[in-house]
């Protein structure tokens, strides 16, 4: 068992004709991802590495039925295409885009919640269930099938977590990106249940950063409902306050979202904080030796 | 009273804000508020408006709430004062629904849980939907007023701040923009860049935030100081990565680390605007790069045809990096 997708989800690409969408649909084709139709305003009709391209979600949902879809669509028409995917029925709509107006994010994910879906980001690197499934666009050959499952709040410092878990020998179960944004679909509380009643994870690994409140609401979590080991890294310590560092969402702003509160938070409920990435490994096993 | 108009909050506090009795000490206040600078902001207009009768003074904002992902709508009877340092039993917070909007059933809940009556719960109500619909249909992050002035049967805004959300700025084309960045922010944003400026002399580029910050953290656990953050993004290409080099050259540092984990970021064209730039700009200054990840080989081979040998882990390229850092100070 998985989570959220699995080697049966079917997958749909919104955006598919263009540079970026083309590029990772070959990419989700080469690890194995079921993509079953792409969807492009005007270019129905068309195929895009074998598969059938749609003018629109619905069509492409009666044709194919896909269960899943992945957004390559820019910012300013992103929450038309979320929508859509969403009212075409689909239970996972992940949004790589980044720079979409918060406000179109509170809408996607009100309404995903409403139609009991989920969105996940946006500006997130997708998610990957190891070996059988990936919907995002990251390197293919780190994900390999194993005990540790990771969620994650920035794309290239996860890959870089996850190679150096690989390196060391283990590999990971599920790997969600929850996304660089201040209002993302996905925070680290609605992931860890799902991998706590997950049986192939065996350990958690949190990659967080500094702003917002999102692992301080985890680190109450895992104290109350989390019986697996879980080990944290958090980017930002060297971060000046008031400065967004790169995602929207992570900044110190009036006092809080700082490194020390997140650290003391999670330390108190039990979690092992690395100091620096490569510290995960070694914490992985000496937990799971 | 005569009100100095800044961008920024605190104004009060910072001797900002005059009371006065006649024309000749409104004279020489003003003058007094227009020399001043409040934070780094210099004072160009003032506010002058008649002193207000003050029967209380409330606290009322609509802002984002990120953990429930939706509007937040934050009232309190103990206006007039940072709203961080009111005790939270004292504030209403109230979640909204973004696919339902505000609906007077709410306003009524938190008149209710306010304690607001009569004329006065009517004027909060009225003055709500407009905050409301002030914060959606501008895309606003904050939209807040304190204190909120009852004044006999009436509500009065003694004090305002707005922000909008920066991705939304292409949909409002006609506010005025306030600049608060330095100029090498402003040109790394022209560019599509994530930068900050941090002053030390390491200069810094990697793919991806978390990375970037990740990197900047192990080069001050080794003791080194980085010059900035710098988002060179996810897929930039040969022409925008060239340019992000170009940028970090520009702030003078003593050595540069270029940590590069290629996802859709590709090594071979990182090595590749690497090697442009310095062959055009006839670099000097030690560089230390690691590079892994897609298209890796490729990558490496550009990077040993000029001459550098590239490291594995961030580890052993964050400690050079110091370590060179120091050699040149001395």
């Amino acid at each position: 068992m998985a989570i959220y997708i699995d080697e049966k989800t079917r997958v749909m690409v919104q955006g598919i004709t263009g540079n970026q969408g083309s590029f990772h649909a070959r990419q989700m084709l080469a690890y194995g991802t079921r993509i079953v139709a792409g969807v492009s305003p005007g270019k129905g009709g068309q195929e895009v590495e074998g598969g059938p391209v749609f003018d629109t979600a619905e069509a492409a949902a009666v044709q194919e039925r896909p269960d899943a879809s992945i957004l390559f669509v820019p910012a300013a028409f992103a929450l038309d295409g979320a929508l859509e995917a969403l009212h075409a029925g689909m239970k996972v709509v992940v949004v790589i885009t980044e720079g979409i107006p918060v406000h179109d994010a509170m809408t996607m994910i009100a309404t995903a919640r409403q139609k009991g879906a989920v969105v996940v980001g946006p500006n997130t690197f997708g998610l990957v269930s190891s070996g059988k499934c990936k919907i995002g666009i990251m390197p293919n050959q780190i994900y390999t099938p194993g005990p540790v499952g990771v969620v994650a709040r920035s794309g290239t410092l996860s890959y870089e977590i996850v190679a150096n878990l690989q390196e060391a020998g283990y590999g990971t179960s599920t790997v969600v990106g929850l996304g660089g944004d201040r209002a993302v679909g996905l925070n680290f509380i609605d992931v860890l249940p799902e991998l706590e009643a997950d049986p192939e994870t065996e350990l958690i690994v949190m990659v967080g950063e500094i702003g917002g409140t999102a692992e301080e609401e985890a680190a109450k979590y895992i104290e109350a409902h989390v019986s697996k080991p879980v080990i944290a890294y958090l980017a930002g310590k060297s971060a000046p306050p008031g400065k967004r560092m790169g995602h929207a969402g992570a900044i110190i702003e009036r006092g809080r979202g700082t490194f020390q509160a997140k650290v003391e938070a999670l330390s108190a409920a039990g979690v092992e904080v690395a100091e620096l990435p490569f510290q995960v490994p070694e914490l992985a096993r000496k937990i799971l030796a | 009273m005569i009100k100095s108009q800044v961008l920024t909050g605190k104004r009060g506090k910072a001797g900002g804000i005059a009371f006065v009795d006649d024309p000749r000490s409104a004279q020489q206040e003003a003058r007094r508020l227009l020399g001043m600078e409040i934070s780094g902001f210099p004072v160009e207009h003032l506010l002058v408006e008649s002193k207000i009768r003050i029967d209380k003074e409330l606290y009322l904002a609509v802002t984002l709430d990120g953990g429930q992902r939706c509007p937040l709508i934050l009232a309190s009877l103990e206006g007039g004062m940072d709203i961080e340092e009111v005790p939270e039993a004292q504030i209403v917070k109230y979640p909204v629904d973004v696919t339902l909007g505000l609906r007077p059933f709410m306003a009524r809940e938190i008149c209710r849980r306010l304690g607001l009556q009569g004329e006065t719960a009517k004027a909060f109500s009225d003055l709500l939907f407009k905050l409301y619909r002030l914060f959606q249909e501008m895309d606003a992050e904050l939209v807040e007023i304190t204190p909120l002035v009852i004044s006999g049967d009436g509500l009065l805004a003694a004090d305002a701040k707005v922000t909008i959300d920066e991705d939304a700025l292409f949909r409002h084309k006609s506010l005025p923009r306030v600049e608060e960045r330095t100029d090498l922010e402003k040109k790394a944003h022209d560019l599509g860049l994530a930068y900050v400026e941090l002053g030390g002399d390491i200069a810094v580029m990697a793919n991806g935030a978390g990375m970037a910050m990740a990197t900047l953290d192990m080069l001050h656990h080794y003791g080194g100081k980085p010059a900035n953050f710098l988002d060179a993004g996810g897929g930039a290409g040969v022409e925008q990565t060239a340019r992000a080099l170009e940028l970090l050259l520009a702030t003078g540092p003593k050595v540069i680390m270029i940590n590069i984990f290629g996802g859709i970021t590709r090594c071979d064209d990182v090595a590749k605007a690497f090697a442009t730039v310095k062959e055009a700009k006839d670099l000097t200054i030690p560089v230390v790069f690691r590079l892994v990840g897609t298209n890796e080989a490729a990558g490496l081979e550009i990077l040993r045809g000029i001459g550098i040998q590239a490291y594995r882990t961030m580890q052993e390229t964050a400690q050079k990096a110091v370590e060179l850092s120091r050699q040149s100070s001395a």
